[in-house]
């Protein structure tokens, strides 16, 4: 696996990745996320984090935007999935295009 | 909207105009390029949105099993199990252009060994079915990675390429329009002023000769 993918997370869910090949780091808070990240992007191709703490450091996620590696892609944590990586989605569908394309049936 | 502040003479006139054929042919290949990468944006986001949910709904189900089956065992006892380093997905991690956006290129090169890293007797059978489930998906994951990024990026461009063409289209070209008009219509007032005062010169002189 050659140190390509790593995860990032709060719990004991990310020993199950890394059962998957990914290596796997845990962070308790925002701040030690942040700082993990950080240091990860330099190493990693790919680096997965749950959703939970994704969404404080949506900021620094959204300027690796301007490369194409390294990859951060929120995946759900053991609590199930939060609506921060359909958010993006839908935010970065909107700034596209104008519109709504997928969500509207969703809705109400 | 304001004209530029140049001088109203045949040279400037000259220039303008081929900087207004310029701007013209550049807003028209912008909007092309916009209007395709639209509709390359709006297959990649389904294909997102397909996979997203996908891989939802798989892994929530598998992380939440394997937190019950954790709770099972201890956490030191569940560290040591998955101490070992497993054997992952292989993958080239290249890139590629879409309408001139580098965006991720994966292909996973093969499927993994299907043993589980770790003695069975670590960890109860429940975490099995998870972690073959999460490994299972990790190539999924990869896929789902170079699709969101690709739409990530391919938006900001998108983004970017409005404001360009927008530039073009309601400043600089109205601009240059402008800047034209005005200038034909100040060199036409020249002109016309030449042509009456050659007419008056000769009207004074036959006055003169007669």
């Amino acid at each position: 696996m050659e140190g390509k993918t790593a995860i990032i997370g709060n719990g004991e869910s990310v020993l199950a990745f890394k059962a998957g090949g990914v290596d796997a780091f845990t962070a308790v808070d925002e701040k030690d996320a942040r700082t993990l990240l950080r240091r990860l992007a330099r190493n990693y191709k790919i680096i997965f984090i749950t959703d939970d703490l994704a969404r404080p450091l949506d900021d620094l996620i959204k300027r690796f935007n301007e490369q194409a590696y390294p990859i951060v892609v929120p995946v759900p944590s053991e609590n199930g999935a939060s609506s921060y990586a359909r958010d993006k989605m839908r935010e970065e569908m909107e700034r596209a295009l104008g519109v709504d394309i997928l969500f509207n049936r969703e809705e109400k | 909207m304001a004209r530029l502040n140049v001088n109203p003479t045949r040279m400037e006139l000259k220039r303008l105009k081929a900087s207004l054929s310029t701007a013209k042919r550049g807003h028209k290949l912008l909007k092309d390029k916009s209007d395709e990468m639209i509709r390359r944006f709006s297959v990649l986001i389904k294909e997102n949105k397909r996979l997203r949910d996908l891989v939802e709904g798989e892994l929530s189900g598998a992380l939440r099993q394997f937190s019950m089956a954790s709770g099972l065992t201890g956490k030191e006892q569940l560290e040591k199990a998955f101490s070992m380093p497993a054997v992952g997905v292989e993958a080239d991690y290249k890139t590629k252009s879409i309408m001139g956006v580098v965006v991720p290129d994966i292909s996973v090169k093969e499927e993994r060994r299907s043993g589980l890293p770790y003695a069975f007797a670590d960890i109860t059978s429940e975490a099995d079915y998870s972690v073959r489930k999460i490994t299972a998906v990790v190539s999924l994951l990869l896929r789902l990675a170079e699709i969101e990024k690709a739409v990530a990026m391919l938006s900001d461009e998108i983004e970017r390429n409005k404001r360009r063409v927008n530039a073009l289209e309601y400043v600089m070209i109205p601009q240059y329009e402008e800047t034209i008009a005005y200038i034909k219509s100040k060199l036409d007032e020249n002109e016309r002023a030449a042509t009456t005062r050659l007419m008056k010169v000769k009207s004074m002189l036959a006055g003169q000769n007669s």
